[in-house]
């Protein structure tokens, strides 16, 4: 059987959620993978909540925040960037790939973009495999 | 040793951190002894590709009883590795604070865990600990006894921050100095370890090796082992803890050779035996002859007996008189005695005591010139005499200052051959004369005291009175009797 | 008199005696501990037999101050016996609390801690690659070692555990509070970490300014200002994420703290806490320039595992390396 990958997403409410929202509405086409998880703003996902995501099964994690000055709380997606970097840095040291993470910036107006980069990032999972602790039940 | 067949049969049970095993032959003789060091921790291991600067700290974890060893040790490999000669104040507040640890670790040892064997009269097991202790030397001895050790712990933490696992260590020299302050405190923690090692002396003398008892064992040729030693020596041949030349003489007490630290990796090699996680040090010049003393075989010891019989005299005046003493016992170095160990540990602890004080009243002292500047990282060897003998740390760093490969050989480590051999001599006298258990326990654990082994640093254990299990085998390889503590 | 004494126990697993050290640390309030409590187990500092322990009645003993990690076969099966005779099982230091520098081993696999031990130090002379085996024929007999688990865990991952007392080692007057509530018989609820409840840096006595970093610095490349806070100084220093209770005994002499004392309450993965916290500080820039400084940053932050769970690796949520594709826990 083909490896499905499982995804977690983490968008913020006022860009990226909204623009998963449009790309629904808006009957785009894009692979089931993705579990979407709502956040006030992309600044307030604590890189934890990342690496749980992976120690519960997870083969990749999305971040999705508004563009660059747009952030509804003016720098939260910066810090979210300063976040992720981080973070990869320590993944890689772990042992994890750290292409399992991708932030993107998605507006509420960009549905395409948001089915693309889904579909895209499903791709290159699928790619690299199943996650680390993809069939432990914890 | 018979050849070792391998069979893959994890059984697990309880036991204690370290145990001996004895074989009987078909008389029921006892034939062999071999004591086993059951845990391994990996230091070497994942020290491998930390930033270079946390050495001190992480190392230091090897063994709670001496970390300021394993915190110098790295340090002054560190110095060499990064090519960074500490300015005179940061050496001073080293070697007092160094000198601080071997005067309470001493007197832990001499009053808390290897002298109760001595102070404490018919040692029932029960009494023997500082409980015991004070019991019977009184409770004002008892009290300086337990605020003496709180003055050498008070001057670490000045200087290292805190009392156990000291944290000022950097390559190149100290974070942070003292002030005067602080200078005063040290100035009065000096002069009462000094008339507290005075009067220890004495009740030395007149409790433990002036009496018959201590005496007999002292002299038993049975618990002779005339090893190779080796030590640390400062440029005018006296016993030094935190620096010097490394130094190694033969059973004969002949110079076997002086180097610079920096040499004393390429001195030794391992031996491996499967059926213990700890490894056997000896002199790769001589080499490995199997669990035996002599010219011939490369065992060595390290230690207060070893640092006694590589150096010529004590670099202070008390310890030197008590060290002219011990040598008219004797009738000069080498000692081979192994319950000599004792004696010269008490005589340390003096020398420890005389420095503290020499240095907290050092011109200079609060200076607050502490660091040199680091250079380039490389590699660098870090030799310190730990309480329990010769300790050495070798770091090779890469060109970002990470840790390459790192190696530790450690005291306990180096007496393990030597260790071994006293156990199973231990072992076999008592169980040939027909002891109890008890009495076979405790003729074992006086064997291996004197050392003060601490299998923390080897493994495990605070009181050098590891939880020692016994198991007798007679010839079929049927388990026969079986003594735990 | 002793019918009233509470019985206490101590224990160490893989640690380095130091926890035991400190015990003894209490000097003479020892002695006064000795009046309400009688020592029942405690194989560092005085002679009781497994055989006495295994003995005991379920939870005989009052409390049991637990010390080191769990490393060897060995060491949980006496988890295993100290959690059924205890009723109070204290996770003492920093190893039984959170893994602590032992747990740093969790980066490989026993069998590579294994080889570079026995095989590849360069003074380890062993031609025919011996590496100790847990069951071995010597001279016909058997001779048998525990044997090592895959990782070292924490106390709590192995048993329940009522209290920690955290640090490495905790210092006395942590283990005198603790023993104090335990005879006025006020102690907190169970799982309380008996220690400050606010972090390092509110105790640290350097200005603390949350200036924003453009570059890392390691200890022994920069001159370090004795009254600024480290961290504003651009050396890592664990402070914002670690449990107040040492008096920030680390930066008080110069040097970062490295976390010994744990994260905070509610903060589970004391590493990952501390990029959220670095992230924060970090200069951001425009985007695109960002970017630039960004991997400039990084490439001086080597070692980040060694860096941020010096003391906390091994109850960290991954708990040690994750291998792709490998097996993991
Ligand atoms: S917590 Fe620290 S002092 Fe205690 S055993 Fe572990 S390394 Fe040693
Ligand atoms: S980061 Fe470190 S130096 Fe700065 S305030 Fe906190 S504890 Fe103090
Ligand atoms: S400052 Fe940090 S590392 Fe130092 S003792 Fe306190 S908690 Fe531990
Ligand atoms: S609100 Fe969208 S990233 Fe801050």
């Amino acid at each position: 059987m083909e490896f499905e990958p499982k995804l977690i997403g983490f968008l913020c409410k006022w860009c990226s959620s909204a623009g998963a929202d449009l790309a629904g509405v808006s009957r785009k086409s894009y692979p089931p993978n993705l579990v979407p998880i709502t956040v006030n703003c992309s600044g307030r996902i604590d890189v934890s909540q990342i690496v749980k995501a992976f120690k519960d099964g997870a083969d990749g994690v999305l971040v999705s925040g508004c563009h660059p000055g747009d952030c509804h709380y003016t720098s939260g997606n910066y810090k979210t960037w300063r976040r992720v970097a981080l973070l990869k840095h320590v993944l890689d040291d772990f042992g994890l790939d750290p292409d399992r993470v991708r932030l993107e910036w998605i507006s509420a107006t960009e549905g395409e973009k948001f089915a693309q980069t889904v579909e895209d990032f499903t791709a290159e999972i699928k790619e690299l495999g199943p996650g680390p602790f993809r069939d432990v039940k914890k | 040793m018979t050849e070792s067949k391998i069979s893959i049969d994890p059984i697990t049970r309880l036991e204690g951190h370290g145990k001996i095993e004895i074989f009987l032959d078909d008389d029921g003789k006892p034939e062999d002894a071999v004591l086993q060091v059951p845990e391994l921790r990996g230091f070497e291991k994942f020290s491998q590709g930390r930033k270079a600067e946390e050495m001190p700290r992480i190392t230091e974890r090897i063994c709670g009883v001496c970390p300021e060893a394993h915190h110098f040790a790295s340090t002054k490999a560190l110095d060499g590795a990064f090519s960074a000669t500490p300015p005179q104040t940061a050496l001073d507040l080293r070697e007092l604070l160094y000198n601080s640890y071997i005067f309470a670790d001493h007197l832990l040892h001499l009053f808390y865990l290897g002298g109760p064997d001595f102070l404490v009269e018919d040692g029932k097991k029960a009494e023997r600990n500082i409980v015991g202790v004070i019991n019977s030397l009184g409770e004002e001895t008892g009290k300086k006894v337990i605020n003496a050790r709180r003055l050498g712990h008070e001057a670490i933490e000045i200087i290292g921050g805190h009392q156990i696992h000291p944290v000022t260590g950097v390559p190149g020299g100290l974070s942070q100095g003292i002030t005067s302050d602080e200078k005063e405190q040290l100035i009065s923690i000096g002069e009462s370890v000094v008339d507290f090692a005075r009067e220890t002396l004495d009740l030395f003398r007149e409790k433990v090796i002036n009496t018959e008892k201590f005496g007999s064992l002292l002299d038993n040729p049975e618990y002779s082992l005339n090893t190779y030693y080796m030590g640390l020596v400062d440029s005018q041949e006296n016993v030094s803890f935190y620096d010097g030349d490394l130094k190694i003489v033969d059973p004969g007490g002949e110079e076997f050779l002086k180097t610079s630290t920096s040499k004393a990796m390429e001195l030794l090699e391992e031996r491996v035996e499967p059926w213990t996680y700890v490894k056997f040090p000896y002199l790769k010049e001589v080499g490995w002859k199997d669990f035996r003393a002599g010219e011939n075989s490369g065992v060595f010891r390290v230690g207060p007996l070893a640092r006694l019989n590589v150096a010529e005299k004590m670099k202070t005046g008390l310890a030197q008189e008590e060290y002219e003493r011990y040598v008219n016992h004797f009738d000069g170095t080498p000692v081979h005695q192994t319950y000599a160990y004792h004696w010269a540990r008490l005589i340390e602890m003096v020398q420890a005591a005389e420095r503290i004080n020499e240095l907290a009243s050092k011109e200079g002292i609060t200076g607050n010139n502490l660091r040199s500047p680091v250079k380039e990282p490389g590699e660098g060897v870090g030799v310190i005499e730990a309480a329990r003998g010769t300790l050495i740390h070798g770091y090779s760093l890469d060109g970002e200052g990470l840790v390459e490969s790192s190696n530790m050989i450690v005291p306990t480590t180096s007496n393990s051959a030597a260790l071994s051999m006293s156990i199973k001599r231990a072992a076999l006298d008592s169980l040939e004369d027909g002891m109890s258990d008890e009495q076979v326990l405790n003729q074992v654990e006086m064997g291996f005291r004197p050392y003060d082994p601490c299998l923390a640093c080897a493994t495990h254990s605070v009181d050098g009175g590891l939880d020692i299990g016994l198991n007798v085998y007679n010839s079929e390889g049927e388990l026969i009797k079986e003594i735990e503590r | 008199m002793s019918k009233n004494k509470k019985k206490i126990g101590a224990y160490w697993a893989s640690s380095c005696g130091g926890c035991d050290v400190a015990l003894l640390g209490l000097h003479e309030r020892i002695l006064e501990l000795l009046d309400f409590a009688e020592i029942a187990f405690w194989p560092a500092a005085t002679d009781f037999k497994y055989d006495d322990l295994k003995g005991y009645g379920n939870n005989e003993l009052d409390v049991t101050f637990f010390n080191g990690g769990i490393r060897t076969t060995e060491n949980a099966e006496i988890a295993e016996l100290l959690r059924e005779k205890s009723k109070l099982l204290v996770a003492y230091g920093s190893c039984a609390h959170q893994g602590g520098i032992p747990g740093l081993a969790n980066m490989s696999g026993k069998n590579e801690l294994f080889d570079t031990v026995y095989k590849e130090i360069p003074t380890t002379n062993n031609p025919d690659g011996i590496i100790p085996q847990e069951s071995i024929k010597k001279d016909g007999l058997t001779l048998n070692l525990p044997g090592l688990q895959e990782r070292v865990r924490s106390l709590d991952r192995v048993v329940d555990v009522d209290y920690t007392v955290p640090g490495c080692p905790p210092p006395p007057e942590l283990t005198e509070d603790f023993l104090e509530l335990l005879i006025n018989g006020e102690l907190p609820e169970k799982g309380s970490v008996i220690a400050g409840s606010k972090t390092v840096c509110e105790e640290c006595s350097r200005e603390w300014n949350k200036e924003s970093i453009d570059a890392f610095h390691r200890p022994q490349e920069v001159d370090i200002d004795p009254d600024k806070c480290l961290l504003d100084q651009g050396i890592i220093c664990m402070g914002p994420v670690t449990r107040s209770g040492c008096d920030s005994s680390c930066p008080e002499v110069n040097m970062p703290c490295k976390g010994c004392f744990g994260p905070p309450s509610k903060v589970e993965d004391q590493g990952m806490e501390m990029l959220n916290s670095l992230a924060s500080v970090l200069q951001v820039g425009e985007e695109g320039q960002a970017l630039e400084q960004e991997k400039e940053l990084l490439s001086n932050l080597p070692d980040p595992i060694g860096t941020f769970y010096t003391f906390s690796l091994s109850n960290s949520i991954f708990g040690g390396k994750v291998s792709e594709g490998g097996e993991n826990d």
